[in-house]
């Protein structure tokens, strides 16, 4: 017996050791950070978490909390070797991995792979929690039970049951996140005569106060420093390119909250122009400003460049470039630098972008009253 | 007014580097397929077993997203990248059985760069490389992983999150090469752009030079200089002759190069993409033109030396032979394009798959060539099939393929 406690004890403290280690090897994956700092201390402890059995699994979970992205993929391929390992030998207990997922006061990152692991260990556990996660604050988890509302609402259509279909895609409009689900959602429900507002959904901001042109030749234009970018003064004109640069009112009409600087200043090249504009957030708090521009340009939040891209011609997109962002309480100021270039291409004649603000996981943050 | 997002941290600590790191002859076997286009990029298998002109497809993999980056095969090992969720934010690295198709491991990693790309071609873009011991896998999103070849991860990099501009709207496709210690990285752009000579054991920076700020989507060669390897990049400006280990320059060719079909080297000599096609040869510390033929035109296919001739896919699909010698031209033959994907070659025998799926062997010894075989593979194709062992794998956005 004696002999058989001290092989327990001897156990536990082998358990024990092993948690302290994978808790030290976890903190070297964490380390890591940019131009490859950290990781020739990570491969080693990564070898180590890799060993793992599957009751490590929300420990390494847990590890991508607060993670930068690259931790978070160190991370993330561990818990995958885990999990591909258990799954060939005794299987995953998703219990764990359940409570990890619905507990949101864990990061997005991990609870969309404690998720995965669910679905490809028991999909019907993943089935079953699918649609409590409608609301989810993370937008990937919203994903799957948006489809599924969308599936049912292709039902009732197909069934003839137009009222029942429409408040289906209203409910997954609500919920949904992604472009491409919302795109068709919206155009379902306009089919249905339901009013869909996509700017509201999205945070676009419309109104703005334009002033162009100042000049761009030879791209000049972007590094140079205009008057607006010292003093936004609404009322003032400066000499520009060809002719004075002054303010004019402009709000967007488009879906997707296009500010589009061809319509009060004409198809101009080799040109700078700015937006200003002002949002009222009622507290201070952490956002994103989210834009789509092919065009060279620059955003500032209240005097704060927050990041400056010139590349020009090459695409656009919704949520192209996602920039953190700390607003106050109250007024914030928002400024954009919006050069066009020297292509004569007929794809090259665009001259605008698109700006909304929301949470980290692209939820619209609603502008105070 | 002051900056924030774009800080860069800087290098935390220094890593010891050797001047060179030799890859034991064991590692590597005439039958490896290496990187894009093959041993030093050449697109020549240099096994003697050649896959002949006939084939069947031996088995099919399927793929969970999409790619257009070629596979490379290791050993008995075959590695694919691809992407995948709406987003291709996603990143996969498949290690398939070269024998079954079975897969032997996956790893899927978050992007942790930009993934937008022009819709024909997608993030899993860029071919991964090998040195026989790790596999180096990039993808468009400037998330760069590297695997030991059971699967094991050695190390990670995020070059958009390491510098923030460095990303292309249209989407990136230059792909890797490894030359003794040092993995030549290109993220080439309108913006921050820049290559840079990775050390294989930690994936940290030994050098990083600006490259021009123009969007490019061509890939580094492999460049034998007496005893040294040397590595040309490609770029609008021309091409530019580096030492591996250090980056520092041993020559530049200034008159222009093509963004998107690379160049081709055989024998010493580079046949740049560079009005038409311009031979150079490299002699020390420069560079002098053998002969230009400014009608040999790639379009996206990059070109292809077999012997004393050099083929060449125009934009309209034809296949050009020309003499290495002196750039005339011998024959053309249309094929079944059109071609996102590059030709290769093992012995008298050129693969090429054009993007309808047509799979293509051609006989380059053929008098005026001739398609001797053709594989329907009936999915759009826009990568460069991989030779290996008597076999060549091709792969489309869910597929894998593997032709004998």
């Amino acid at each position: 017996m004696k002999a058989c406690h001290l092989f327990a004890l001897s156990l536990l403290g082998l358990v024990s050791i092993a948690h302290a280690d994978l808790s030290s090897s976890i903190e070297k994956l964490r380390a890591v950070d940019r131009e490859g700092k950290g990781n020739a201390e990570a491969t080693a402890a990564w070898k180590e978490i890799a060993k793992s059995d599957a009751g490590a699994l929300t420990q390494i979970l847990a590890g991508m909390n607060g993670a930068n992205p690259l931790a978070e993929n160190w991370l993330r391929v561990a818990a995958g070797v885990v999990a591909e390992k258990a799954a060939k030998g005794n299987g995953i207990s998703v219990d764990s991995l359940v409570a990890f997922l619905q507990d949101t006061k864990n990061a997005p990152a991990p609870r969309v792979l404690a998720f995965d692991l669910i679905r490809k260990s028991k999909p019907e556990e993943s089935e079953k929690l699918a649609m409590s996660l409608l609301g989810d604050p993370s937008s990937e988890l919203r994903r799957y039970p948006v489809t599924k509302l969308i599936e049912e609402a292709e039902a009732a259509l197909s069934a003839g049951k137009k009222d029942a279909a429409g408040d289906t895609y209203q409910k997954a409009l609500v919920a949904a996140r992604d472009e491409d689900q919302i795109k068709s959602i919206a155009k379902k429900l306009r089919e249905l005569d339901r009013t869909v507002d996509l700017p509201k959904h999205f945070g676009f901001l419309m109104r703005w106060q334009l002033i162009a042109p100042f000049t761009n030749v030879e791209r000049k234009g972007f590094d140079e420093v205009f008057p607006p970018e010292k003093e936004v003064n609404l009322t003032a004109s400066y000499p520009g390119k060809g002719g004075d640069a002054k303010w004019v009112p402009f709000e967007s009409k488009d879906d997707y909250g296009m500010i589009d600087f061809n319509k009060p200043f004409t198809m101009l090249k080799e040109v700078t122009g700015y937006a200003y504009t002002e949002f009222n957030s009622a507290e201070a708090r952490d956002a994103q400003i989210r834009i789509g521009c092919k065009n060279g340009w620059k955003v500032w939040l209240n005097g704060e460049l927050l990041f400056a891209r010139d590349e020009y011609h090459r695409g656009m997109k919704l949520d192209q470039y996602k920039l953190p962002c700390h607003l106050k309480a109250g007024r914030n100021r928002i400024l954009v630098k919006c050069c066009q270039n020297e292509q004569t291409e007929s794809w090259t004649v665009e001259w605008q972008f698109q700006l909304r603000i929301c949470d980290a996981t692209g939820t619209a943050i609603a502008e105070a009253k | 007014m002051t900056t924030r997002f774009i800080s860069r941290s800087s290098l935390a600590f220094a890593v010891a580097l050797t001047s060179s790191f030799v890859i034991p002859h064991s590692s590597l076997s005439a039958a490896d397929w290496l990187q894009f286009r093959g041993p030093n990029g050449t697109g020549i298998s240099s096994e003697t077993k050649a896959p002949g002109p006939q084939m069947k497809v031996a088995w099919t993999a399927e793929l969970p997203g999409r790619g257009l980056s070629s596979p490379i095969v290791v050993g008995d090992k075959v590695f694919v990248t691809c992407a995948s969720g709406p987003e291709q934010q996603s990143l996969h690295v498949f290690c398939f059985d070269a024998k079954s198709g079975k897969t032997i491991w996956e790893r899927a990693l978050r992007a942790t760069g930009r993934t937008m790309t022009q819709s024909k071609t997608c993030v899993a873009a860029p071919t991964p490389c090998s040195d026989g011991k790790l596999v180096f896998a990039q993808y468009s999103s400037n998330d760069l992983f590297a695997f030991d070849l059971d699967g094991n991860l050695q190390w990670l990099r995020g070059l958009t999150y390491d510098y923030s501009n460095a990303s292309n709207s249209l989407g990136m496709a230059q792909s890797l090469s490894v030359i003794g210690g040092t993995l030549v990285v290109q993220s080439e752009n309108d913006s921050e752009s820049f290559a840079a000579g990775i050390d294989t054991a930690t994936g940290v920076n030994k050098w990083k030079i600006d490259r021009p700020k123009a969007a490019n989507w061509t890939s580094a060669l492999h460049l034998n200089s007496g005893s040294k390897q040397l590595v040309t990049l490609q770029s609008s400006k021309g091409i530019l002759c580096l030492e591996p280990d250090s980056g520092k320059e041993v020559w530049n060719y200034a008159d222009g190069a093509s963004t998107i079909p690379s160049s081709a080297v055989n024998d010493g000599v580079l046949y740049a993409v560079s009005h038409g096609i311009t031979a150079l040869q490299p002699d020390g510390n420069s560079v002098s033109q053998l002969w230009r033929n400014e009608k040999l035109n790639p379009g996206t296919a990059s070109p292809l030396v077999i012997g004393d001739s050099i083929f060449v896919v125009n934009s309209a699909g034809v296949l050009i032979k020309a003499s290495t010698k002196n750039g005339d031209e011998a024959w053309k033959l249309r094929l079944k394009g059109p071609f996102s994907g590059s030709p290769v070659a093992a012995g008298q025998y050129i693969y090429i798959a054009g993007e309808r799926g047509d799979f293509q062997v051609v006989d380059s010894t053929a008098k005026d060539g001739a398609v001797v075989a053709t594989v329907e593979l009936k999915e759009t194709i826009l990568s460069t099939p991989a030779i290996s062992n008597g076999a060549v794998y091709v792969r489309s956005d869910g597929k894998l393929w593997k032709l004998e």
